[in-house]
């Protein structure tokens, strides 16, 4: 039975985020809107209106290029691209065609074995969303055009990946990228952010690619995979039964969790794409160039390594804390808030990973709700606390996650609660002599003085406990010892 | 050379035209004779010619990105054929 090898390459779809469209000042924020309420003569095509080009949405467009390594190109096109389906009323869509705004860039991946791996960009072009098309449940369909001219831009891979997981990897971090640059919202429901699968199968040893299956319209990470891995299981299986592959187009169907075929597409295909006649070439020199470079901030991956170098973190936790743009910017405006109560940044990332993110979970919410939650100066005041002795670490944390819930300041919570650490040695004894007389310590006390020193530890314990985890530990254990001994 | 009768239902298929066969016929003829004519075009020499896809010389044609606002809604359909719910209605698209 022979190898089969598999190649795979994505087209993602990514709305350019403006407040207007792409060739008009109509707006393009439709999210949630009544249907037909954000179109104007130009979304709909009308006769004798005029496109002109969104200067924002090229810039951003150049500036997603710029972050995943592409050569930004001082000469690109406007070209027309047939398309005879009613959601783009004009019969055409505008795109770029063989003189695309980015070319040749690339991304790299970390998969789940732990292993980089870089996979190549193609281009990337501009162009306008379609309006949505809804089908009637008495047959015909209903066309809503707030979509029809939102900034679109597509981001074509090369086929380098060969596996259904670094789809998803590569898709995810795409996401990842456009939203840390303040590109794209991120929102794949509302579809903001879909991409269309192809993957071939061909036996090894065999040069030429296996017939192309493009899966279109692809809106969630789980999606992409599921559809790939279920794709190759079935185009593999088609050729060990010696069966010959077709060259199609096909849909994820997630309800019955199997890729199904679409019809009409054979027309789709004759593009007859030819130069806009009513958009002037862009020609863009390398000042612009430089000036879009400019706005580039520092990106995901040199972020995450600055954090394993300059903070000692983990890899791990410089991941979780470069996920998103967000995150990496309150967990630095928490380091620089800590440092003056000698919090050192592995502290402060301790606080924000272990306690932050965990009380976000329990409650539900969002790691980007985090700096609402805790001002860095409350993650600041509870490293300061702990710093100066006021309440120990035990203390702290109920602390924190009632500062969290409550929105009061660390400080305040101490002493409302009377959470402060007990320090007084005289008070500290008579809890200490209290505990000595309960009968629970008695086997303890016992074992201790028959020389197993570490039964002290159990004492330490009952202490903390009596005190509601005010005491310090070390203060405890000294006590104990001098009673004991 | 004349076009055939499966190019000119291709065309028309791409035109969503639908054609008779005496209509086809018809088509056929007169489409051909266009492009018999536009043939003529194919006998100068354009060797050094760059192609030419605009005329008026500017480049870089942008506008800010700044909202102008929109249609009202009985604007937008009001040349609708058909509508619903305050969309536009159109036989189905998948229909083969």
């Amino acid at each position: 039975m022979p190898t089969y090898l598999v190649t795979i390459g994505l087209e993602i779809h990514a709305h350019i985020k403006t407040a207007s469209k792409m060739f008009d000042g109509c707006p393009s924020d439709y999210a949630g809107a009544e249907p037909n309420t954000y179109v104007s003569a130009v979304s709909l095509g009308l006769p004798g209106t005029l496109p002109v080009v969104n200067q924002r949405a090229v810039e951003l467009a150049a500036l997603s290029g710029l972050a995943l390594t592409c050569t930004i190109n001082e000469r690109s096109v406007f070209s027309r691209k047939s398309y005879p389906y009613p959601d783009l009323p004009k019969g055409y869509q505008i795109s770029q065609y063989d003189q695309p705004l980015c070319s040749e860039g690339s991304l790299t991946i970390r998969r789940s074995d732990g292993i980089d791996k870089t996979i190549g960009i193609e281009r990337i072009h501009i162009e306008e969303d379609t309006g949505r098309l809804l089908h009637a449940d008495e047959g015909g369909s209903l066309i809503d055009y707030n979509r029809s001219g939102v900034p679109l831009m597509e981001i074509v891979s090369h086929p380098d990946m060969t596996t259904p997981e670094e789809a998803r990897l590569y898709f995810e971090k795409i996401r990842q990228i456009l939203v840390w640059i303040g590109v794209n919202s991120g929102n794949l429901e509302e579809g903001a952010l879909r991409c269309d699968a192809n993957v071939s199968v061909r036996p090894e040893g065999q040069e030429a690619y296996g017939a192309k299956v493009e899966i279109k319209n692809i809106n969630s990470f789980r999606f992409v995979e599921r559809a790939l891995a279920y794709e190759i299981e079935r185009q593999t299986a088609i050729l060990e039964a010696g069966g010959t592959l077709v060259q199609e187009t096909r849909g994820w169907d997630e309800f019955k969790g199997e890729t199904v075929g679409q019809r009409s597409k054979e027309f789709a295909h004759d593009y007859r794409y030819f130069p806009e006649p009513d958009i002037p070439p862009l020609e863009l020199d390398a000042a612009w160039i430089a000036a879009r470079r400019e706005e580039l901030p520092e990106l995901p991956d040199a972020r995450r390594e600055r954090f394993e170098s300059a903070y000692g973190l983990s890899p791990q936790d410089a991941d979780l804390l470069t996920l998103e743009r967000s995150i990496a910017d309150y967990y630095e405006a928490a380091v620089a808030a800590a440092e003056a109560s000698g919090g050192s940044p592995k502290d402060v990332a301790n606080w924000v990973l272990n306690e932050g993110f965990r009380l976000l979970k329990e409650r539900g919410e969002a790691p980007t709700q985090l700096s609402e939650r805790m001002p860095v100066s409350h993650i600041a005041a509870v490293i300061e606390l702990i710093a100066n002795g006021t309440i120990t670490r035990s203390v702290a944390k109920q602390v924190f996650e009632l500062s969290f819930d409550s929105g009061a300041a660390p400080a305040q919570i101490v002493v409302e609660r009377g959470l402060t650490q007990i320090s007084d040695s005289d008070a500290l004894l008579s809890i200490v002599r209290e505990v000595l007389a309960d009968s629970k310590a008695s086997k303890a006390i016992a074992e201790y003085r028959g020389g197993k020193t570490s039964a002290v530890q159990f004492l330490v314990g009952m202490v903390m406990k009596a005190t509601r985890g005010q005491a310090n530990p070390q203060q405890v254990r000294t006590l104990l010892e001098q009673e004991l001994g | 050379m004349p076009l055939s009768d499966a190019e000119v239902s291709h065309v028309a298929r791409l035109a969503r035209l639908g054609l008779s066969d005496e209509e086809l016929a018809l088509m056929r003829d007169q489409l051909s004779h266009i492009l018999e004519y536009i043939e003529l075009l194919q006998e100068v020499d354009v060797t050094g010619v760059e192609p030419t896809a605009q005329v008026t010389g500017l480049v870089s044609v942008m506008r800010p990105d700044v909202v102008k606002g929109a249609l009202s809604r009985d604007e937008v359909l009001a040349n609708a054929p058909d509508q619903r719910d305050g969309m536009f209605r159109v036989k189905p698209v998948f229909e083969d």
